[in-house]
């Protein structure tokens, strides 16, 4: 039994503020967070893919992907849509409001573990927030070895994330693709589903190729058999999944999937490991 | 700051949710600072018109008049909440349900002419739209109170609708099924009382209602096994102040009707 | 390696304590300063409370188990540990069924958040049988096996002393045999005790076991009577009928997640959470905020959950396993399967509570069997 350093408390969360609120879509926005203690921004790190615990007292905790690295004096931001208890009580908060942190926790995309390699951004809806933080991720790099491209859909076009930013990344260099279930007056782009994107990529070359893929769960199964279907390996693709969490740490229980936590194991999986329990009923 | 405004309405009850509410003394002040106690006979009879924010309601319907009562609390009312056993399953007066009301009033009345009434007697739920149920016989003040700060905090209550059982458990009860032979209801029962009965060594009879997909065709075909009779099963299920809610009317009339647990899905 | 199975074992005789002084084993445990749990008999089941005298045991009782089934019975004996396991575990005193574990409180400069200032105690645990000991090492690799610990769960076990008895008869529910975890105690304990008639014989387990043991009337051991505890002990070994198969079992449950099976023992389970209750490895758990009536003053209360309830995995506004197929499905997944891939063991130390403590008697050896026979 380990003895010794005082244990920290896995429910203890720290106090954060609301620096600032952007609106993105209807019923989503991007909040920009710090901590009330100054002291602490200098410590805060997170890696693509990651997620804090955002504690409302009295109301709940949710968890929430990063979306960025922090605008309007923040440190960090999360992209929120309001669907339940505490993502309405955040919204009602607005810039100043309080809250508590815990994070962050959870498994990455592999960003710096694929340099090298062509990265295929594979997003839906509100899947572009946990997955942007890769393409600033990106276009920070240095020195850019593969190509990054951006397959992003969303069911009309005014459910588009970000949508300011497509023009400035493909400025950049990276190759963003857009589509939509339902096309609206002067929607110029494509029509249908995420997946079939995949074909506009020219040249793809399947053994340089790394898909990160988050979405409903219907797009991420499709764009999973998607990429397979083009001569992908399973190690070559990223999900990220969504389960109940609650501790965040892998002691309550709530968010197994087969033998996975999804807290810790997760959120971000390689396709190998979760295979035999991506797409089974009820799991 | 405009108070929420709060109406408390009775229809066929013994009152004893309503006396929930009044028992939160230590909240009371409270809960007053906090929201308007606009109509609320059994504490005041300060009487005022609606529109109401929020309505509590106790009690069945079982008459005519209750019928068009309670739509006009709905016409009043933006949030209504129903609570009690009678408000959400018809209460124990149900039992008539099975039975000719006719021949009851017949039995109980000098002058039956007199009496206008419906044959059964039915949850609120079954007549109006309800935007919460609150089960129990009586309902838990901790709940209502769980309910009233989940209303003004603009959440969804948090209340379990998981088995009596859990309750027990976190509270070291010993199953008194398996332990003792008793023909609890506590598996199929939803939680909220704090699991007061089996800690007394007395068979839960379902006050607080079916918990959520209550498994009752499996329960009770292994006390059938173990030896209670079939019409034990039936007045338990019928005679608990939730008989006539829908998971428990469905078992038992199929129990009654001879049917069991292997000829029906669960 | 738990927590545990790391006490060093004592290589020195194994003791005689003559049974007018096991009293003084209590009295000596009190005097450390520990709070002593054992069994008594409470509710018609023997249970875990606090254990003053040795007249608070269940001397002279037993029971009976089947699945769905327990009754306590009148031996023809004054034995003090002449029973099984109960519907209780240690598993409510080292990770409590309800405890607060944080507070949040709303000032001018906002929500300030902190932890709770708890004093755990020291419990001795009087009576722990050898599966119990493995489920002790299986919640230790749960709560304290990975970079965060469960703070109340460490506090507590370090503390614990703990006083094994070895099992010297077996219910019909037992399988321990099968999970390699018993009937024996081979570790984890600081004390180990056989009853015979007379007295117990007594294996010190550890450094803390000795020096309680020192406190005691002993003796070493006379050789007949070690043998007596060597039958004693084998009774049980042979009075356990029953047996999981746990040859691959991993895969067996694992690639068969939409077997027929399922279905079937859907319509038997209540999902009522009985088994997971008294099971002494189930650790889920939820925390909920409880606030008072203006809201300024939050606690964070962790209770024991389970997957058995419905609402468990809901998410965005859904339930995962919104069906007792799926529900029972996880429970017996997890516990027999997946819990081998993140905590390098079985979550089954085969104590047969799930079996008895059923309401309608689901035995997961006999599912588990249903399973391998017509696998594909």
């Amino acid at each position: 039994m380990s003895t010794g350093a005082a244990v920290a408390n896995p429910w203890l969360a720290a106090p954060i503020e609301i620096a600032g609120v952007t609106p993105e879509l209807a019923g989503v926005a991007t909040y920009h967070m710090r901590f009330r203690d100054a002291k602490r921004h200098a410590q805060f790190r997170f890696r693509p893919g990651q997620f804090n615990m955002l504690y409302l007292p009295g109301v709940g905790e949710i968890a929430i992907s990063l979306s960025g690295a922090g605008g309007l004096g923040g440190t960090w931001d999360h992209t929120i849509r309001v669907a339940g208890n505490v993502t309405r009580a955040l919204a009602d908060l607005g810039p100043g409001g309080s809250l508590g942190l815990r994070g962050p926790y959870g498994s990455w995309w592999p960003v710096e573990e694929t340099a090298g390699a062509d990265l295929v951004v594979v997003a839906g809806g509100i899947g572009l927030a946990p997955l942007r933080p890769v393409l600033d991720a990106w276009l920070a790099a240095p020195k850019r070895l593969g190509r990054c491209t951006l397959l992003y859909g969303g069911r009309t076009p005014d459910t588009l994330l970000y949508a300011k930013q497509h023009a400035r990344w493909a400025d950049a260099g990276v190759d963003v693709q857009t589509t939509v279930d339902r096309a609206d007056v002067g929607w110029t782009g494509n029509v249908g589903v995420v997946p079939l994107l995949l074909d506009r990529i020219r040249p793809l070359v399947p053994k340089n190729t790394v898909l990160l893929v988050c979405g409903p769960e219907v797009m991420m199964r499709y764009a999973v058999l998607s990429g397979l279907a083009r001569g992908l390996a399973k190690e070559q693709i990223w999900v990220s999944l969504e389960r109940n969490m609650q501790c965040a740490v892998g002691l309550c229980g709530h968010c197994q999937l087969g033998p996975a936590f999804v807290c810790k194991d997760g959120p971000i999986f390689r396709y190998d490991k979760i295979e035999p329990y991506f797409d089974v009923e009820g799991l | 700051m405009h108070k929420p405004r709060l109406a408390v309405f009775k229809f066929a009850s013994c009152d004893g949710c309503q006396l929930s509410l009044l028992s939160l003394e230590d909240e009371l002040v409270a809960l007053a600072a906090r929201v308007d106690i606009a109509f609320f006979l059994e504490a005041s009879s300060r009487v005022e018109p609606g529109p109401y924010d929020v309505a509590l309601v106790e009690g069945s319907i079982t008459t005519p008049d209750d019928v068009q009562r309670i739509r006009q609390v709905r016409r009043d009312s933006k949030f209504l909440i129903t609570i009690g056993a009678c408000a959400t399953a018809g209460g124990i007066q149900a039992l008539r349900n099975w039975a000719d009301s006719e021949e009851f009033m017949r039995a109980v009345y000098a002058e039956p002419s007199y009496i206008a009434t419906l044959d059964r007697s039915t949850a609120i739920a079954e007549h109006v739209p309800v935007d919460f149920e609150l089960r129990g016989c009586p309902i838990n003040k901790e709940q209502l109170l769980e309910v009233l700060v989940a209303f003004l905090a603009g959440r969804r209550p948090r209340t379990p609708v998981h088995s009596v059982c859990l309750e027990c458990k976190r509270r070291g009860t010993v199953c008194i099924a398996v332990a003792q032979g008793a023909a609890c209801l506590g598996p199929v029962t939803q939680a909220g009382c704090g699991a007061i009965c089996p800690s007394y060594d007395r068979a839960c009879y379902g006050c607080y209602g079916p918990s959520h997909q209550p498994n009752v065709d499996s329960l009770a075909a292994q006390y059938e096994a173990t030896g209670v009779p079939r019409e034990a099963l039936v007045a338990g299920l019928r005679g608990s102040f939730n008989g006539y809610a829908r998971e428990f009317r469905q078992a038992s009339d199929r129990l009654a009707s001879g049917g069991g647990a292997e000829e029906s899905s669960s | 390696m738990t927590a545990a199975a790391k006490r060093p074992q004592r290589d020195g005789p194994t003791l005689w304590l003559a049974r007018a002084d096991l009293q003084t084993l209590v009295d000596v445990l009190w005097q450390e300063g520990y709070r002593v749990i054992g069994p008594t008999v409470a509710q018609a089941a023997i249970v875990y409370d606090e254990i003053r005298s040795v007249d608070d045991l269940p001397r002279g009782w037993t029971d009976e188990q089947s699945g769905g089934s327990y009754r306590l019975k009148r031996r023809d004996d004054e034995a003090y540990f002449g029973y099984v396991v109960g519907p209780h575990s240690w598993k409510q005193y080292l990770f409590p069924p309800r405890a607060t574990v944080a507070v949040a409180d709303r000032r001018a400069d906002g929500w300030h958040m902190s932890g709770v200032e708890r004093d755990e105690p020291a419990f001795a645990f009087l009576g722990a049988r050898a599966c119990e000991l493995a489920a002790l090492a299986v919640q230790d690799r749960t709560f304290l096996g990975d970079d965060y610990v469960d703070p109340i769960y460490r506090a507590r076990r370090e503390r614990a002393f703990i006083v094994a008895v070895n099992c010297t008869q077996a219910a019909s529910t037992c399988f321990c045999t099968s999970m390699d975890t018993g009937p024996r105690c081979t570790g984890g304990f600081d004390l180990a005790m056989t009853e015979l008639p007379d007295g117990f014989t007594l294996e010190v387990g550890s450094e803390r076991g000795a020096r309680i043991a020192a406190q005691l009337p002993n003796t070493a051991a006379a050789k007949d009577t070690l043998a007596r505890a060597d039958s004693a002990r084998q009774q049980a070994v042979e009075q356990i009928s029953k047996h999981l198969d746990t040859t691959d079992i991993r895969d067996l449950l694992l690639n068969n997640l939409e077997h027929e099976r399922w279905n079937e023992v859907a319509t038997r389970c209540l999902s009522c959470t009985n088994c997971t209750m008294v099971c002494p490895t189930c650790f889920c758990n939820s925390v909920k905020d409880v606030a008072d009536l203006q809201g300024d003053h939050v606690e964070r209360v962790r209770e024991w959950d389970t997957c058995f309830n419905w609402d468990f995995s809901y998410m965005n506004g859904a339930v995962v396993r919104d069906q007792i197929r799926s529900r029972y499905r996880q429970w017996l997944t997890h516990k027999l399967a997946s819990w081998i891939d993140q905590f390098d063991v079985s979550g089954c130390v085969g104590c047969g509570r799930c079996i008895t403590w059923c309401p309608v008697g689901i035995d997961l050896t006999e599912e588990v069997a249903a399973i391998r026979e017509t696998a594909p």
